[in-house]
């Protein structure tokens, strides 16, 4: 399998405080990856160093590199505008538009990335909505407002409204950990069905969804990477004991 | 941090402990009976089979629960399949004592032809196996695990010699062949015994180091 993405001697700040210490690590292309750890290891740091988002917060610094197709997205040539559109992301908490319908939420990032043809926006929402599941369930209120949605729903839109603008890799930052055990079901599932089309990266504390959903699993404790391999190892035979100690529950 | 679920585990291994020595004490017995030609001690064979019985069924609910409601992973999930399995075999270490029981029985019907001398040796190198590999269970001794499966060669050599020399009395003189016969799958079940104490051993060195080492097949 190809190389999606390429970290190496990945570090990354708050201020003084380093939340990620010389991360090196292959994302495969079309697979999961799960990044787990307890509270505070530099898992959510981590994905948001993977789209130049780390970097909007005040005092956060990034060095190291991380090769997109084999393009460093930190060089000074990238477009981090355009890093963030090949790069997609869901985050913890759905966060719909609150003043635009279902159908705006999805809409709106094909407007912003330049399609205006309005049969072909109507395409892409209805194909990305299909994508992620959601279709069946609004298809007969599309211009309802989006916060009418359940949780789940919510959050199943904000996929299709990532998936709209065509990004290469999709980020997810615990997209289930607000949802309820069906909606969260319903995530994992899509999941599966949409990594054929993309590569995944998430984020979760629910060790079980990581090793339902990924085929490869890195654990972070207090900023570093401590193991990374194949989740079917990862969670059988882990080789760290410290990787051993917190997915047995021993301690995190 | 001790979590609740290791006291948990502990139990387990307390429960599979005792079945082992229920039926090393059935082994024991069967034999002792054979050689001593002691009659009284089979049905304390049949009685503890009972025991064992039970005990195979718990442990696997026991496991079935465990595997259900606390979900384990790494070691734990390897503990927890190695347990299944060990119950498994030794349930069939407690079956393979009360065969010989039954081999027994028919044999001291009979007066015998020789003095037993290799299946003595077979039965004493079997059961030691038998022990090491639930002693390596229980301390997670992978060298003393390794060391069990060394000797299984020792086994199959005595059980190759028993037929053999069986054989030779049999053709000389075919009245003994009812108890050749009978000794002949005396010694076959405990090549058996010994072939379980292999399989616990081998379990015991996937539950600890994770590598699974049967059939010689490297499987990643």
């Amino acid at each position: 399998m190809a190389k999606k993405l390429i970290i190496e001697h990945l570090n990354a700040w708050f201020g003084n405080v380093q939340a990620l210490k010389d991360i090196n690590l292959d994302i495969e292309e079309n697979g999961v990856t799960a990044v787990i750890g307890p509270s505070g290891c530099g898992k959510t740091t981590f994905v948001r160093c993977l789209n130049r988002i780390h970097e909007v917060v005040d005092n956060a610094k990034v060095n190291g590199s991380v090769l997109l197709d084999g393009e460093n997205i930190y060089s000074n040539t990238m477009d981090p505008v355009l890093v963030r559109r090949r790069i997609g992301m869901v985050f913890q908490k759905p966060n719909p538009f609150p003043s635009m319908s279902i159908f705006e939420n999805v809409a709106a990032g094909i407007r912003l990335n330049g399609s205006k043809k309005k049969n072909e926006i109507a395409d892409r929402v209805e194909k990305s909505i299909k994508m992620s599941a959601l279709w069946d369930e609004v298809k007969d209120k599309l211009y309802k407002s989006a916060t009418a949605l359940s949780g789940g729903q919510q959050q199943r839109l904000c996929i299709a409204r990532t998936i709209a603008i065509e990004p290469e890799v999709i980020l997810m930052d615990e997209p289930a950990s607000a949802l309820d055990p069906i909606s969260t079901a319903r995530i994992e599932e899509l999941i599966q069905q949409i990594k054929e089309r993309y590569t995944i990266v998430i984020v979760t504390h629910n060790m079980q969804q990581a090793a339902r959903v990924s085929d490869y699993t890195g654990f972070f404790l207090l900023g570093e990477l401590i193991e990374f391999n194949k989740t079917s190892d990862i969670f059988t035979n882990p080789k760290d004991k410290k990787t051993e100690d917190y997915i047995t529950g021993r301690f995190g | 941090m001790e979590r609740k679920f290791d006291e948990e585990l502990k139990e387990l291994s307390g429960m599979l402990m005792k079945m082992g020595s229920l039926a090393q004490t059935m082994i024991h017995k069967s034999i002792k009976s054979l050689v001593d030609r002691d009659r009284s001690l089979l049905n304390e064979v049949y009685t503890l089979e009972e025991s064992v019985n039970v005990m195979h069924v718990e442990i696997d609910d026991f496991c079935l629960k465990l595997l259900a409601l606390r979900q384990p992973q790494a070691g734990d999930l390897r503990m927890i399949t190695a347990a299944i399995k060990i119950n498994t075999d030794l349930e069939r270490l407690g079956d393979q004592a009360v065969n010989i029981a039954q081999r027994t029985e028919s044999l001291l019907e009979r007066p015998a032809i020789k003095p037993l001398v290799d299946i003595p040796r077979e039965s004493m190198i079997a059961q030691k196996m038998v022990n090491d590999s639930l002693d390596a269970f229980i301390k997670k001794d992978v060298k003393l695990a390794e060391d069990v499966l060394t000797r299984d060669d020792t086994i199959d050599d005595i059980n190759n010699q028993v037929f053999r020399e069986l054989l030779t009395y049999m053709m000389s003189d075919h009245t003994t062949i009812p108890i050749a016969f009978d000794l002949i799958f005396v010694s076959k079940n405990l090549e058996r015994i010994a072939d379980h104490a292999t399989n616990i051993a081998e379990d015991v060195i996937f539950m600890v180091i994770g590598k699974d080492i049967r059939h010689h097949l490297a499987i990643k």
